[in-house]
């Protein structure tokens, strides 16, 4: 009954295949997170460190890192997807596929995140950074001891927002044979009109987001402490 | 010890150079309590923060228990602010972690404890500030005074040997400055680590300091006792701090009495002397008649004193000031 009704209200749609596509999008997602966290951290802290006013000012790497991070933020996503091909392809072997998409994902939310964990980091009262300093702290042990621990909330909202910029720019990997939710809505939603396959692939890139977002809070709220 | 010799510190802004201290000699003995007074500006958080290098000195040396402090290197530095505690204005804790694991810190950067000596020490320590109960809170869920006696319990982890005091009472109401304030005598008679303690408050230095240092515009205008300083001011910084601790008012203080008739003096009681009944043997043996214009009894730290501005009238002026010479006070006629 209600399998016949699906077929009637949603004649297009071949759920195996969107059983796939929102496991690439998922794996996507997933692995880009992961590498865009690992790289974006130190970076975000190196811009913290080098910035007016901060621990280690060095004016001229301050400038060269805000450049280099200001340069890949303003590339638009699509461009930075094709111009990362060679790149790719050195990396992984394709630029096809799950593992093609999530180089280009890594450089353009890198930047994008190493910006949020500058903003979270320069939150955190400058008076703990002097309480550690005073206590003999090395730098090191002030941002690992100090610095990340008091910026935990602020981090957990920068990786939720990320993550989700990262849903959107997984969308767009469809372009370049990246697969997932997004590729299936152009091929069949937009390229053959299949509005029902449209409007499925978006309410469940829809439901990605709402989750990621109401995780993302309710963790910020439980790790804040004011 | 803590000596400074002709340090001083500078840093440019804007193109020109603003001077925070200038060169200036300081001597403060172990174990003393050393109230550095001043207005914001003055200089003295920049003293302060010499004292642990959290300043760098633009010049001069700065000398504690016999040991360069100014010629350490990075590491020498860190080893040595281990034995320097501080605490702070607005308490400068973590809200990330617990009462206790913010008083552990110190102990797990300096790494020479293992975690079970570390546990046992931070219960020492809250025990010691009254917060024991309070342990696994979070600084976010305690009240100002006990946020501080967190930072106090954090700063003494390490078993300091000086004690820096960064306008630690200045965020705090009347009667929790006043519990602050026993705490850190309490821990210097205990414990006999020096304390460093800047504040623009005059009444603080009188609660717990033995020694004071004004300054003004990155000069110290005037130090020495506190008793001595508070009683008899001489710069016109001190004079202002004094008269804003007795709540005096600018206009009151210039009134130099002149309606009043007769000879007027300043009698300045310490000590055990306060609580003897000079006036009125005085007034009865010479036969003057005093009438009080203005007078303070309270305490510095835990010495008594009074201090009183009278006019006396009639009788033998001249024999009842030879007694009060002869007496156990100090007297200024003032006019």
């Amino acid at each position: 009954m209600s399998e016949s009704l699906l077929a009637t209200w949603l004649p297009n749609v071949d759920w195996q295949e969107i059983g796939y596509a929102s496991l690439d999008t998922l794996n996507m997602l997933g692995g880009s997170l992961l590498f865009t966290v690992l790289l974006g951290l130190p970076l975000g802290v190196l811009l913290f460190l080098t910035g007016p006013r901060q621990l280690f000012e060095q004016k001229a790497l301050y400038g060269l890192l805000s450049l280099l991070v200001n340069v890949l933020r303003s590339v638009p996503f699509v461009i930075l997807l094709i111009l990362m091909i060679p790149l790719t392809v050195l990396i992984t072997g394709t630029s096809l596929g799950v593992a093609g998409a999530i180089p280009p994902l890594v450089v353009g939310a890198t930047p994008f995140f190493a910006r949020l964990v500058e903003t979270a980091l320069r939150e955190v009262d400058r008076g703990i950074i002097e309480a550690l300093q005073a206590m003999g702290a090395s730098t090191l042990q002030i941002i690992t001891r100090a610095l990340l621990p008091e910026a935990l909330p602020g981090l957990i909202a920068a990786i939720t927002v990320t993550a989700i910029t990262l849903v959107s720019y997984t969308a767009m990997s469809g372009l370049i044979g990246g697969g997932g939710l997004g590729d299936l809505a152009v091929r069949y939603g937009y390229q053959r009109y299949q509005p029902d396959v449209m409007a499925v692939t978006v309410i469940l890139l829809l439901v990605l987001v709402q989750v990621l977002q109401t995780a993302g809070d309710k963790l910020v709220v439980h790790f804040s402490r004011k | 010890m803590i000596e400074f010799h002709q340090v001083h510190k500078a840093y440019p802004v804007q193109g020109h150079t603003i001077t925070a201290l200038h060169p200036s000699d300081l001597r403060i003995e172990t174990g003393q309590v050393f109230g550095l007074i001043g207005h914001s500006g003055a200089g003295k958080s920049t003293l302060l923060r010499l004292i642990n290098r959290l300043e760098e000195p633009s010049g001069g040396r700065i000398v504690i228990d016999g040991e360069d402090i100014t010629a350490l290197d990075a590491q020498g530095l860190r080893r040595f602010r281990q034995q320097v505690g501080m605490i702070f204005q607005h308490f400068n804790l973590l809200a990330s972690k617990t009462v206790a694991a913010n008083v552990a810190l110190p102990l797990q950067l300096a790494g020479e404890l293992g975690s079970s000596e570390i546990a046992s020490r931070v219960s020492q320590l809250l025990q010691r500030v009254g917060l024991a109960e309070h342990a696994h809170k979070y600084p976010a869920q305690l009240s100002g005074g006990q946020k501080q006696r967190v930072g106090i319990a954090r700063a003494l982890a390490t078993e300091p040997k000086i004690l820096l005091c960064d306008e630690a009472t200045s965020a705090l109401d009347p009667q929790t400055t006043g519990q602050v304030l026993q705490l850190l005598a309490e821990i210097n008679r205990e414990l006999g680590l020096s304390i460093v303690l800047i504040t623009h408050e005059m009444d603080v230095i009188r609660r717990v300091c033995d020694q004071v240092a004004v300054m003004d515009a990155g000069v110290i205008v005037e130090q020495g006792p506190v008793a001595q300083v508070f009683l008899h001011p001489q710069h016109a910084t001190t004079q202002r701090f004094v008269r804003e601790s007795e709540h005096v008012d600018e206009g009151e203080q210039h009134d130099d009495f002149a309606h009043v008739s007769g000879r007027i003096l300043r009698l300045t009681f310490q000590g055990e002397a306060t609580y003897a009944p000079l006036l009125g043997t005085v007034a009865r043996e010479t036969g003057v008649d005093y009438s009080i214009l203005a007078g303070r009894i309270d305490r510095i730290k835990d010495n008594p004193y009074g201090q009183l501005t009278l006019a006396l009238t009639g009788g033998d002026i001249d024999a009842a000031l030879a007694r009060f010479r002869a007496a156990d006070v100090h007297l200024e006629v003032l006019r």
